[in-house]
């Protein structure tokens, strides 16, 4: 929980993660949705592109210090930034303060905005208080933890609260619904044999419930997953769970041809 | 042992391909991680222990030389001996002293990844000593001549029928598939191995500065069997295992099963204080202990010191996906999954280590299991800021690298080449929603689609609904 009482109408900054804003417009909308919904004022920068994990990730600090000032730069006028992704939204929060050790003033503005960033659904949830929304969809899903999401951002039932609430949608888990997809980052293309490992594993998990829909909080592990799921010609759908909780969920799926 | 990190694509590669091993390490998560979510949620303080843990841990990194002095004059008292070994190589020289010293022909040994990291079994044969090793685990890849695959099941990668067909091999006898049965045939060779061994080696998984310890914790009593029944018992261990007390090893004791293999205790921990003493009905004549360096005091004060923490338990590969898809001889050294992803490099060097630290998903699995709290995703993402700062990372990463930030610190352009991007993907989607194969594929296409972009940029689709700046 926000230690600062929430103001009647915050205004959020929407960081549109770069995989997002490119594959899969759809959640930036059901992500707005749900934050004008939970009573936000929603604005979308311009001057946003990547948050530097790319850079952070492969050893470049530099590139990641330059794209983390730029997001600094873009997000600090707002009360919250909020991601639909535990990834991008861990690497504002715990990576950014470290990335400006020895430059102090860029530290301060760095733990300011980390202080103030958080993924969509624990935010929902945590700081704007929603317990429930107002959506259907009518299948069985199952749902996959993303790591960051879990692990950095302590996201777990709050996706599960929200998903409870919606009409004719029933949750079963999976098997080891904490354990990594193989998606990785760049691991996924430099190690692809190992990554296909690692999804398959998941897969098998998933199918094991009998879910017809398999949904995440991080678009990465969904594209990784959704493709390999397309690839062998199966028939479950992927969305990223915003989706589902904005009834959003009525397109084709990842990876599904257009109906 | 040899090194062959640098292999590790193609290792890891044939290692997914290994039905023996894939039917292997579809056990682990039975045999450890279940076991051990079981064990921590049994015990109410077992988060407060590990930091406990990780604290004493840092007060004796902090002050190691301090603890060292302090153990070695124990072992002194006891009638012990302390050698310090820089590296391998010196330390090899020391033990390969001690057995000519002791006139020794056969020679047994406990379960010791210090010993691996001495390459210190080639050396004894090599000089003509016949080496034994005596946990079933080493027995078993002892007869394969393969190398460890796992710091605490050494043979985890080997399957029983496998195990059957080298015991039957070796042991002359008719092949047996019961465990049990395998299990009393093992003994039954190894009984008579330690009556007649002049030097026991065992690993050490603490030393006590307080009372100058060595402390083993064992599964098989075969650690105990090695150390009392020898002439000469010779521990080796690294620097950093040095701990105050025995109060301490209290907190150590009780989260190491636990961290390990979901027990509560293991069957044996056995203290090794000096050689026999008047009176005693059993015990070595000589007790020599080899504390291994190789790199270990570079890490003290440096980004990786945390890693110094570490105790050997191998919960971080028990819960690593990766290590569970391709097994632990793909990384090519002694220690595998992600301490040794971060251990290797240090250890062996920045070359021929590239892989180790990349190939992992920065999923965080390994640091939420690790009982002493070391932050291992970090300090892998940590060498390969090393690995950049060096220029070991491949060109072509470089460079997109390099294109990739030039672009996403530029806004306009970068929302422009999106722009583009994505019309180009749609079209080449063509409704169908997926692509098979891509120009320039970095990887993505082996073995799956990409699910294609819709035809626009979020940030276009919202700037002409909504007018933001």
């Amino acid at each position: 929980m926000s230690d600062t009482p929430i103001k009647p109408r915050p205004r959020v900054g929407l960081f549109a993660t770069c995989v997002m804003n490119a594959f899969r417009p759809s959640i930036g909308f059901a992500s707005a949705k749900l934050l004008e919904d939970a009573g936000c004022h929603v604005s979308v920068p311009a001057a946003q592109t990547c948050c530097g994990q790319p850079g952070l990730n492969s050893g470049d600090e530099d590139s990641a210090r330059a794209l983390a000032k730029q997001v600094i730069e873009a997000f600090e006028e707002f009360d919250y930034v909020v991601g639909p992704s535990g990834s991008c939204m861990a690497t504002i929060r715990h990576d950014y303060p470290n990335l400006f050790a020895d430059m102090a003033d860029w530290r301060k503005r760095a733990e300011a905005l980390a202080a103030k960033s958080y993924e969509l659904l624990s935010f929902l949830t945590d700081v704007m208080g929603v317990t429930e929304v107002d959506a259907e969809y009518k299948g069985t899903i199952t749902y996959h933890d993303s790591c960051s999401g879990l692990r950095s951002m302590g996201v777990k039932g709050q996706p599960r609260q929200l998903l409870g609430s919606v009409k004719g949608l029933t949750i079963k888990e999976m098997e080891d619904t904490d354990v990594c997809c193989g998606f990785g980052g760049t691991f996924c293309v430099k190690y692809p044999e190992i990554s296909e490992k690692m999804a398959d594993d998941k897969l098998a998990n998933a199918a094991a419930t009998g879910a017809d829909t398999l949904l995440g909080g991080d678009l990465g592990c969904l594209l990784h997953l959704a493709g390999r799921l397309r690839r062998k010609g199966s028939p479950v759908k992927v969305y990223h769970t915003a989706e589902v909780l904005a009834g959003l969920a009525d397109g084709p799926s990842l990876g599904e041809e257009n109906r | 042992m040899e090194f062959r990190s640098p292999e590790f694509k193609t290792r890891a590669v044939h290692a997914l391909h290994d039905a023996n091993l894939q039917k292997a390490l579809s056990n682990t998560k039975a045999g450890f991680v279940v076991k051990r979510a079981k064990a921590a949620e049994e015990m109410p303080e077992f988060e407060a222990l590990r930091d406990t843990a990780a604290e004493i841990k840092n007060h004796v990194l902090a002050n190691l030389d301090h603890y060292l002095e302090k153990y070695e004059a124990a072992v002194t008292a006891a009638g012990g001996h302390v050698h310090y070994a820089t590296d391998a190589e010196d330390a090899r020289r020391i033990i390969l002293g001690i057995c000519k010293k002791a006139n020794a022909k056969r020679i047994t040994k406990g379960k010791s990844m210090v010993s691996e990291e001495m390459s210190l079994n080639e050396a004894l044969i090599g000089e003509g000593y016949e080496v034994v090793e005596t946990d079933l685990g080493e027995y078993i890849i002892q007869l394969a001549d393969e190398p460890p695959s796992h710091i605490i099941a050494p043979a985890i990668h080997k399957t029983k029928d496998q195990v059957a067909d080298l015991f039957a091999a070796a042991h002359n006898k008719p092949r047996k598939t019961d465990r049990a049965e395998l299990v009393a045939e093992a003994r039954e060779v190894l009984r008579e191995k330690y009556f007649t061994a002049e030097v026991g080696i065992t690993g050490g998984n603490f030393l006590v500065a307080e009372t100058g310890s060595s402390v083993i914790v064992t599964n098989e009593g075969n650690g105990d069997l090695t150390q009392t029944l020898a002439k000469v018992h010779i521990v080796t261990s690294g620097i950093e295992r040095v701990i105050p007390s025995l109060d301490d090893l209290s907190v150590f004791l009780r989260i190491l099963a636990r961290s390990a293999t979901g027990q509560e205790t293991e069957s044996y921990t056995t203290f090794s204080t000096g050689p026999r003493r008047e009176g005693d009905i059993d015990g070595p004549e000589e007790y020599h202990v080899v504390l291994l360096d190789n790199g270990r005091s570079k890490m003290l004060g440096s980004r990786f010191q945390d890693m110094l923490r570490c105790i050997r338990c191998g919960a971080c590969m028990n819960h690593c996906p990766v290590y569970g898809s391709i097994g632990g001889h793909a990384y090519g050294w002694v220690y595998p999954g992600p301490m040794g992803s971060v251990l290797t490099p240090l250890i062996k060097g920045m070359d021929g280590t590239y892989d180790l630290p990349n190939a992992c998903t920065l999923n965080g699995r390994c640091k939420s299991v690790c009982p002493v709290r070391i932050p291992l995703p970090d300090l892998l993402r940590e060498i390969r800021h090393n690995q950049f700062r060096q220029d070991m990372t491949p060109k072509r990463q470089k460079q997109a690298l390099k294109l990739w930030r030039y672009v996403a610190e530029r806004p306009k352009l970068y929302h422009f080449a999106e722009r583009i991007g994505v019309r180009i993907l749609a079209s080449m989607a063509n409704g169908k929603g997926k692509l098979r194969s891509l120009p320039f594929d970095p990887g993505w296409t082996g073995a799956r689609d990409l699910p294609a972009p819709t035809g626009r940029t979020f940030l276009e689709l919202w700037q002409a609904k909504r007018g933001d700046k």
